[in-house]
């Protein structure tokens, strides 16, 4: 298997996996729960989840670590076990045996205002995010996937401690949102801002993921490939959740963003997959999409 | 004269200028205004503005939390000032993230807006266990309870701290809100109501408070 940069320069689609979050829920992750624990307690749901994407045909298999930093891990007592959780989760990945797979290991937002805002100060952010991406890396991951970032502090500190610690490619993705000032995060970056910083910090691939669904993930798209000639990766939720019975069900099925699959692979996004309330399903169909290209 | 200086105080706050937001209040108290005034009609309407503004997407969490520092440290110095009753407050609100979840800048946004607007606002912080939010209802004998989800995977767990307040007979109204809660989510767990941003959450909690008063 090619380095998965040199995959994408020859213009081939990379397939990423859909949720984690909600799939562990569907398998009775309880409320509350650190998820990053069932790495080690419950191994053999996380390698099934993992095993469902890759029988749906995704070339990228991301790791269950979306918060697995000291200061995630640190509500539920776990902040020593940052490494132990990141070995674990990528070897979750690696019993499934599968050779033709990429390992992504998921890094997500610390969960704390940076300084001067905030308490959390920049040196702390740094070693958090070092920590967990040099434990990603040790463990054997193929690449680093920072993501559902919404400030752009936190965003280049992410990517730098990834660069500058390991070896890695890395995708930093952001989460945007539709108001009346435009596609925003939170923290009111916008999509130009995003580019350039993500570019500046030094990431390989820039993408967004996560956010209301394939409708604004199109126009996210849109805008970023005007902006950047460098890999983008697209990895929507499945629209917003409603609460049916007990579980967050999210409405659009695999036949309804068909079309705007292809739209995303037309408008440029070269890693395509699922965030929150995405299954095998909808992997399943975009692979379709792709192989029919 | 006042007026003008009150105005000015509203848009230090808006505009997230701390250190004229301080010398403002200073000035206006020593004109001889009352600390409640300065209060009611300097600060809250600039905190209602940033409200708003957040609300629309004009402003995002960065300038939310400049305003509100700017905001905090005027109340700080008015506070010794207010008599025990301006400073009682309208309502005593028991808020915080619910377990398992760590996003927390929502939840710290509408608990400064309820704040700004006269409430007693005790913020249990992140990752709230049920036999946490309900001792402290106990304790200070709170009036709501808040609580904010940002994850589908721990926005179960309100119903398990509404059905445990029920069960336990609590006098206590319930207020639910975060990015993955609607209206409908809120009505199936059987909270008293559903925010969908920190300016509905204040207008939302005035009405429970006076639905329970
Ligand atoms: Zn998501």
């Amino acid at each position: 298997m090619k380095p998965m940069l040199e995959e994408l320069k020859t213009g081939k689609i990379l397939l990423s996996d859909g949720a984690m979050g909600t799939e562990l829920q569907r398998r009775g992750l309880p409320s509350g729960a650190c998820p990053e624990e069932f790495n080690v307690s419950h191994s053999e749901i996380v390698a099934e989840i993992h095993q469902s994407y890759i029988d749906a045909g995704s070339d990228i298999i991301q790791s269950n670590t979306f918060g697995a930093n000291r200061a995630r891990l640190k509500l539920h007592g776990f902040e020593n076990r940052v490494e132990e959780f990141c070995t674990a989760a990528v070897n979750n990945i690696k019993r499934c045996g599968s050779s033709r797979i990429y390992i992504a290991g998921s890094i997500g937002p610390i969960g704390e205002i940076l300084e001067p805002l905030g308490e959390l100060k920049l040196t702390d952010a740094y070693d958090i995010f070092s920590e967990q991406a040099k434990a990603l890396a040790a463990a054997g991951a193929d690449v680093l996937f920072i993501e559902t970032m919404m400030a752009a502090e936190e965003i280049e500190i992410a990517i730098k401690a990834s660069k500058e610690n390991t070896n890695l490619p890395v995708s930093a993705s952001m989460t945007f949102e539709l108001g009346k000032a435009g596609l925003r995060t939170m923290w009111g970056v916008d999509v130009p801002q995003a580019v350039q910083k993500i570019t500046e910090a030094g990431a390989d691939i820039i993408g967004s993921n996560c956010g209301k669904g394939f409708d604004e993930m199109i126009q996210i798209i849109a805008e970023m490939r005007l902006l950047t000639n460098k890999p983008i990766l697209a990895q929507s939720n499945a629209g917003i959740p409603e609460w049916v019975h007990g579980i967050s069900v999210y409405h659009e099925t695999p036949e309804m963003i068909g079309e705007k699959v292809v739209k995303l692979l037309e408008l440029g996004a070269n890693i395509i997959g699922g965030c929150c309330g995405t299954g095998p399903e909808h992997i399943r169909m975009m692979r379709e999409i792709i192989n029919n290209r | 004269m006042i007026e003008t200086l009150l105005k000015e105080l509203s848009l230090a706050v808006i505009d997230g200028k701390q250190n004229e937001s301080i010398s403002l209040t200073n000035k206006l108290f020593e004109a001889g205004l009352p600390a409640k005034d300065i209060l009611d009609k300097g600060l809250l309407p600039g905190m209602e503005v940033v409200g708003v503004r957040f609300r629309d997407n004009i402003i995002f969490v960065p300038q939310v939390l400049i305003s509100a520092r700017a905001m905090k440290t005027s109340l700080a110095i008015l506070e010794p000032l207010l008599s025990k009753s301006d400073a009682k407050g309208v309502g005593t609100i028991v808020i915080g993230t619910v377990k398992g979840d760590v996003h927390d800048i929502g939840k710290n946004i509408v608990a400064m807006m309820l704040r700004s607007s006269g409430f007693t606002v005790i913020d249990l912080g992140i990752d709230t266990k049920v036999e946490k939010f309900m001792e402290t209802v106990k304790k200070e004998n709170a009036d709501i309870v808040g609580m904010s989800a940002l994850l589908t995977t721990t926005m179960g767990y309100m119903k398990v701290v509404i059905d445990k307040l029920k069960d336990e007979g609590f006098d206590v109204k319930t207020m639910v809100g975060g990015a993955p809660i609607s209206k409908s989510f809120a009505d199936q767990i059987g909270a008293d109501g559903y925010a969908k941003n920190a300016s509905d959450a204040v207008k939302l909690a005035k009405d429970l408070i006076s639905i329970k008063a």
